[in-house]
């Protein structure tokens, strides 16, 4: 603002489009996105928040009688309840054991709370069941508590699963975003946004023909096998919700460092590309159910990559970039044609463009 | 499908930017006209690769940043309606009308659904024939046929509970508001192509020797951009002002006959508001008499609805390409794509929201600041 023109005071400006205060939930709340992270940091930390929780991790790293145990809690609401590749039943099992292996735990038991809607089939209830017995005798863990209610016919959506987990961190893991130092290394493990668009393409007036399946699994293993090269590993998180800009965004700004993504290097399959293209989507934002995203030490760069590749789940693991000293807090792409753009933190649920 | 890759190809990306650098001799600003074109250009950095004689000035193409606050009013009302299955595509959602969206409405208990086709709506009017069920008809000439047919389909099928809320626009005549603004810099265009692809050429040979302009209609990709840019920049270089098709793979000269044989069955023009702009006019369709009984306005009785913008906000500057995003006060501060103070900052083809969102790190230092947000649990 230069000093010779006055300043217009634009917080004096009668806007045409008020500013937004939310009185009600919307679905974008449970977006995972800004609007999710609100809801955080205004409603449920103040009302209910502790030191576990301040952490802000997808699993809370808590010492209960000398061990140190991940503790972590999912709900799973998904439609429809069985897609190409899985169903709800596995995301129950997978989606909380991969958030207790991204803080290096080996997952070992479940709990699950099964909310069920009044007439729905009992048929339906057991391929869930068993999808989810499969999952978690696929994942190594075993469901040792469960729950179940039942609301009125049109309260609910059929079937709802909450599952929370519980897992040992072995000594000398320490994975933190807050560990993250300029020069670390961004691995993903393998071609992002598949679950996504998987679902997005069984759902009503979306079969676009795309044959793809989610790549929904248990990363425990993997993970495994990347701590054997190294404990030293600084952050992983799996990006579900809000995608890889997400995850990135979110250590990002827990880090205080910033991120720099080579947008070329970043793995994304062709039914992906060509299902974001017509959507108007961007598969950096849509959500995966079986990757993980790396930052590793420059020194254990190579040989965390080899490890990946060597196992089934990072067979297609990818260096996607760096963490860096410069814009903390911000993720930018460097676009395959040379320029730059900021990856912002999406804000709520994704929209298809009109054209 | 293999049209996404090839088009994004580096080392073609570098050999056009080569040939407009080589041809650039002094200062030329263009306008893209379309949205999903500066969505292209600032997400893949293409402003930041041209040469600084290059100025890309941003147009009024994003049909969501100009549909009136009146219409969205009125869509916010028919949605509230008890009994009313309110269809719409998926970035309408979030413009904030007078005080609410569709997402609250939704919240509200409406039952606000997000379709990926128009007739996608029509197969859920003949699946509850016990409901009303609205679609939101908006956009350009890109959008208009299929809003179309799904009134002629209703018509012709039988089909009483289906209605559009239409608000449709043209792009020409915005092009000759835009040229016949005093203050308009615009020295070329880079014209729409999905909007020739339906109405073909024939509007713009009369425009481009009207005004003295080169008009070269032109694709998404970015080596689309890019060839658009090149032939624009020639023509500019040369002295000349002609219409020139860059994007042959999916315009013809006639555009698409069916299609527009549809339009003029089913719409008439008229003048249209255009958001932060104002009255245009011819620049509209609205249904033709033949088809009014499907107009949603007169079956919910929401004509009486007028909702006046207060003209604080500078979206219209931007919008005619008199303002770039981040030279407003409110940029990044007070007007965020959260809290938005206008339409240029809700749809991620709003040359604000797209400013905001990939371009803070080159922008002064209010507008950098990271988004607001914490990590999510």
């Amino acid at each position: 603002m230069s000093e010779t023109t006055e300043a217009p005071d634009v917080l004096a400006w009668t806007c045409p489009l008020p500013l937004r205060d939310q009185p009600r939930v919307v679905m974008g709340h449970g977006g995972g996105g800004a609007l999710s992270a609100e809801l955080v940091r205004d409603v449920f930390a103040p009302a209910y928040g502790g030191p576990a929780l301040s952490a802000m991790n997808d699993s809370a790293t808590i010492e209960l009688g000398g061990a140190r145990l991940a503790f972590s809690t999912d709900s799973f609401v998904v439609r429809p309840l069985f897609f190409p590749g899985g169903s709800i039943g596995h995301l129950a099992v997978n989606g909380t054991v991969n958030d207790l292996a991204m803080s290096g735990a080996r997952p070992a038991y479940l709990s699950c709370g099964f909310i069920l809607e009044e007439g729905v089939e009992t048929e339906v209830v057991r391929r869930v069941a068993e999808a989810l017995g499969e999952a978690a005798r696929a994942a190594g863990v075993e469901v040792a508590t469960g729950d179940t209610k039942v609301v009125e016919a049109g309260h609910g959506d059929g079937v709802f699963i909450n599952t929370s987990g519980i897992g040992l961190v072995p000594p000398g893991v320490d994975l933190r975003p807050q560990r993250v130092v300029p020069g670390d290394v961004v691995i993903v493990s393998g071609p992002i946004g598949v679950h996504g668009v998987a679902v997005m393409s069984v759902r009503e007036g979306l079969e676009f023909g795309v044959e793809i399946e989610s790549d929904c699994a248990a990363l425990a293993g993997l993970v495994e096998a990347m701590l054997a090269v190294t404990e030293d590993l600084h952050v992983l998180r799996d990006p579900t919700r809000g995608g890889l800009a997400a995850a990135l965004n979110e250590i990002a700004a827990a880090a205080g460092t910033g991120v720099v993504v080579q947008e070329r290097a970043v793995p994304v399959p062709a039914p992906v590309a060509n299902a974001c293209a017509v959507l108007g989507l961007d598969p950096m934002y849509v959500a995966n159910e079986g990757k993980l995203v790396a930052f590793v030490p420059r020194e254990h760069a190579d040989a965390v990559l080899a490890a990946m590749r060597a196992h089934p789940l990072g067979r297609e693991a990818a260096v996607i970039g760096e963490a860096v000293a410069d814009h903390p807090g911000m993720v930018v792409a460097r676009t395959g044609l040379g320029g730059t753009r900021v990856v912002d933190l999406p804000l709520g649920e994704q929209l298809p463009r009109i054209c | 499908m293999k049209y996404i890759e090839e088009f994004q190809d580096p080392a073609l990306a570098e050999r056009l930017l080569g040939e407009i650098r080589a041809a650039v001799t002094r200062p030329w600003a263009l306008m893209e006209v379309c949205g999903g074109q500066t969505h292209t250009i600032i997400r893949h950095g293409i402003d930041q690769l041209l040469p600084d004689e290059v100025e890309l000035i941003h147009g009024p193409g994003c049909p969501v940043c100009v549909t009136p606050l009146e219409v969205i009013d009125k869509a916010l009302e028919i949605a509230s309606r008890p009994g009313v299955i309110f269809c719409s595509f998926g970035d309408m959602l979030r413009v904030p009308g007078t005080g609410r969206d569709l997402f609250q409405v939704r919240g509200e208990g409406g039952d606000v659904r997000v379709v990926y086709s128009p007739l996608d709506a029509l197969r859920i009017a003949r699946q509850n024939p016990g409901r009303q069920v609205v679609f939101f008809g908006i956009g350009f000439e890109t959008t208009a046929p299929p809003n179309a047919m799904t009134v002629y389909q209703a018509r012709r099928l039988g089909i009483p509970n289906f209605s559009l809320l239409v608000s449709h626009v043209r792009v020409p005549p915005a092009i000759e508001a835009i040229m016949r603004s005093p203050k308009c810099r615009v020295q070329g265009f880079l014209a729409a192509g999905h909007v020739c692809s339906v109405m073909g050429t024939g509007e713009y040979p009369e425009l481009s020797e009207r005004h003295r302009v080169p008009i070269v209609v032109t694709g998404f990709e970015p080596l689309d951009i890019l060839e658009g840019v090149r032939r624009t920049v020639l023509q500019l270089e040369r002295g000349e002002h002609s219409v020139e098709n860059a994007y042959p793979r999916a315009v013809r000269p006639e555009g698409n006959p069916a299609a527009r044989a549809m339009l003029d069955d089913v719409f008439e023009v008229t003048d249209r508001a255009w958001r932060g702009i104002g009255v245009i006019p011819d620049s509209g369709w609205r249904l033709s008499p033949r088809y009014r009984e499907y107009d949603a306005e007169h079956r919910f009785q929401v004509t009486g609805i007028d909702t006046r913008e207060p003209a604080a906000c500078r979206s219209g500057e931007v919008l005619q390409g008199l303002l770039k995003p981040h030279e407003c006060e409110a940029f990044g501060t007070v007007c965020t794509p959260r809290s938005p103070l206008g339409a240029t900052m809700v749809s991620s083809e709003g040359a604000c929201a797209a400013y905001y969102l990939y371009r803070r790190l080159d922008l002064p230092s209010a507008a950098s600041r990271p988004l607001e947000g914490s990590p999510v649990v």
